[in-house]
């Protein structure tokens, strides 16, 4: 890939999202563990920003904070400037497990009942972009359908309508697809890329699957384990999911592999670099 | 070369007719569906138990200690038609309706507070442990002391009887709503009460509904037991006084119809609420099987 001179930081755009120097810390047993160390890391409006690591670099961690459900022991998460201060409609989780949804509600219901809840809509409406957003997703066929009678690919399609009917500032993607069969995860991708075409949402989105960074990412932080922080930040503008296979394609990968998984030093500084 | 040679075949595709809907879906059986209803298996189960109990006491043949069915059904019958045995009824179900209604309240008070403060969670905890275990009917004497020959003291005690195991059931339920639903409720921003009405209930509600039974059951045993005790208050006694009093008369049959009926009450109830409820909720929700 091209090395191409730092481009001038004055000419971005204010980030619609600010991850500041956080660090996060959580209670095990009588001890404190530190999952992430002073990460920074800017999200623009309408990118996908995939953090991709193995598991224990925090990455679902960092997601949760920006949720709003774990408070940062330093450092500030900023969502158009503004510092976050707990759980929100404005950033509204695709959780990885299916009992996400309240088995309680239809698929309608599941997709109206955020807007009713954080009252940004009114009946009418909200049942209208609620149904727009299963028509989006294909579940039109099952808006009266109780989840359990949904499979796992449909019920995350319900979790996905249900986040974009909210048209939240950051759609936050735990792992949505990792519990899916293969061919599901790739029709889920591809769908994901079609609606993030059609909406240009802003998305944040958490993977442990380097090809998944790949295709769904336009850009992507590594982090590494114990505790995590962040190793590299690349471009993946280049790849669709047509491209995955493609030599550009495995390259990138293999540069991915190298960068998680090498056991140089890890003490030696990482390089700085920035890819236009 | 191996001795053994795996062929090779041609490879071919094939285009598929879209299948006869008789070959995907197919109702059951004649015989199948019927024995899917539940009250046609439970009815036959009840008249096989009458059959039973009519064999034996016509064996016994004494009729002052086991009355057969054929008798208590009349008793039965006859003490409906009088109009003794529905007003006795109507007077149990009424003390038995105010326990209960208070009882469920406090439960959902002392549950909520323990699902929002940590106070709240030791208070349930500790009060749980303390009364849960005290039988009802033990407080009987101090509740006539506090409240006198009445109604009060017999709802007291209901309230006692349904209070507790209700509240552990209810707050067995808070707990074991998974974490990744509680982050969803709390992400469309819901808090205090209404993220306990709109998410905790609902997710609880197997749990809640099996606490609603028991308490249920318990605010009947109670009830009649209380009325077997202390009896009537100005000859307003319910079903259990009308139990104690038939008894004291040797009428058998009257005993018997009485206990009937309170079992006829509880699987009505049974049946006709609980079970409704459970099938339009945590049943069509596929959160009970």
């Amino acid at each position: 890939m091209p090395a191409t001179p730092l481009r001038p930081v004055k000419l971005l755009p204010v980030p619609a999202l600010q991850i500041d120097g956080v660090s996060l810390e959580y209670r095990s047993g009588a001890r404190v563990v530190r999952a992430v160390d002073r990460v920074s890391l800017d999200v623009y409006e309408g990118e996908r920003f995939v953090l991709l690591g193995p598991s224990g670099c925090g990455k679902s961690t960092l997601l949760r904070a920006v949720a709003g459900f774990i408070t940062p022991v330093e450092g500030a998460i900023r969502l158009d400037g503004a510092p976050i201060a707990g759980p929100g409609p404005d950033r509204i989780v695709v959780f990885q497990e299916f009992d996400q949804l309240p088995p309680w509600k239809t698929v309608l219901q599941n997709v109206e009942f955020p807007l009713l809840a954080s009252r940004r809509a009114t009946r009418t409406q909200a049942r209208e972009r609620a149904l727009h957003c299963i028509e989006q997703v294909g579940l039109a066929r099952f808006a009266n359908a109780y989840p359990h009678t949904l499979s796992g690919g449909m019920k995350q399609r319900v979790a996905i309508a249900r986040a974009l009917a909210m048209q939240p500032r950051v759609l936050l993607m735990d792992e949505p697809f990792a519990a899916l069969d293969a061919l599901t995860r790739r029709r889920m991708q591809d769908e994901l890329l079609r609606l993030g075409e059609e909406t240009g949402f802003t998305l944040l989105f958490v993977t442990h699957s380097i090809e998944e960074a790949l295709i769904v990412g336009h850009r992507i932080a590594l982090l590494s384990p114990h505790p995590g922080r962040v190793r590299a930040e690349l471009n993946a503008h280049a790849f669709g999911l047509d491209a995955a296979g493609g030599g550009e394609f495995q390259s990138a990968a293999r540069r991915i592999h190298r960068l998680l998984f090498d056991e140089d030093d890890p003490r030696e500084p990482i390089p700085e670099r920035r890819w236009a | 070369m191996s001795a053994i040679q795996i062929p090779v075949r041609p490879e071919y595709e094939r285009v598929l007719p879209p299948p006869a809907l008789s070959a995907v879906e197919r109702p059951l059986p004649f015989h199948g569906r019927l024995w899917r209803l539940s009250a046609l298996r439970r009815g036959l189960l009840l008249v096989l138990l009458a059959l039973a109990w009519e064999v034996v006491a016509r064996w016994q043949d004494n009729e002052l200690l086991v009355p057969t069915f054929v008798q208590t059904a009349r008793a039965l019958v006859d003490g409906l038609r009088g109009g003794e045995l529905l007003e006795r009824t109507r007077l149990s179900l009424g003390v038995l309706l105010q326990g209960y209604a208070v009882g469920v309240a406090a439960a959902l008070v002392l549950t909520g507070l323990a699902v929002v403060t940590t106070t709240g969670r030791d208070l349930l905890a500790t009060l749980t442990a303390m009364f849960n275990p005290l039988p009802a009917i033990a407080l009987l004497p101090l509740a006539l002391l506090w409240f006198g020959l009445g109604q009060a003291s017999l709802v007291f005690v209901l309230v006692h009887s349904v209070l507790w195991p209700l509240a552990l059931a209810t707050f067995a339920g808070f707990e074991g709503v998974p974490e990744t639903l509680r982050m969803a409720g709390r992400n469309y921003g819901l808090r205090g009460v209404r993220y306990v009405l709109h998410i905790l209930v609902p997710a609880a509600l197997p749990s809640i509904l099996s606490g609603l039974k028991i308490g249920w059951a318990f605010a009947w045993r109670t009830l009649i037991a209380a009325e077997l005790v202390f009896g009537a208050s100005s000859g307003r006694g319910g079903l259990g006084w009308y139990i104690a009093q038939n008894r004291n008369e040797m009428l058998t049959a009257n005993v018997f119809a009485g206990l009937a009926l309170v079992i006829l009450i509880g699987l009505a109830v049974e049946s006709l609420g609980f079970q409704t409820l459970e099938r339009l909720t945590v049943r069509r929700w596929g959160t009970q099987r």
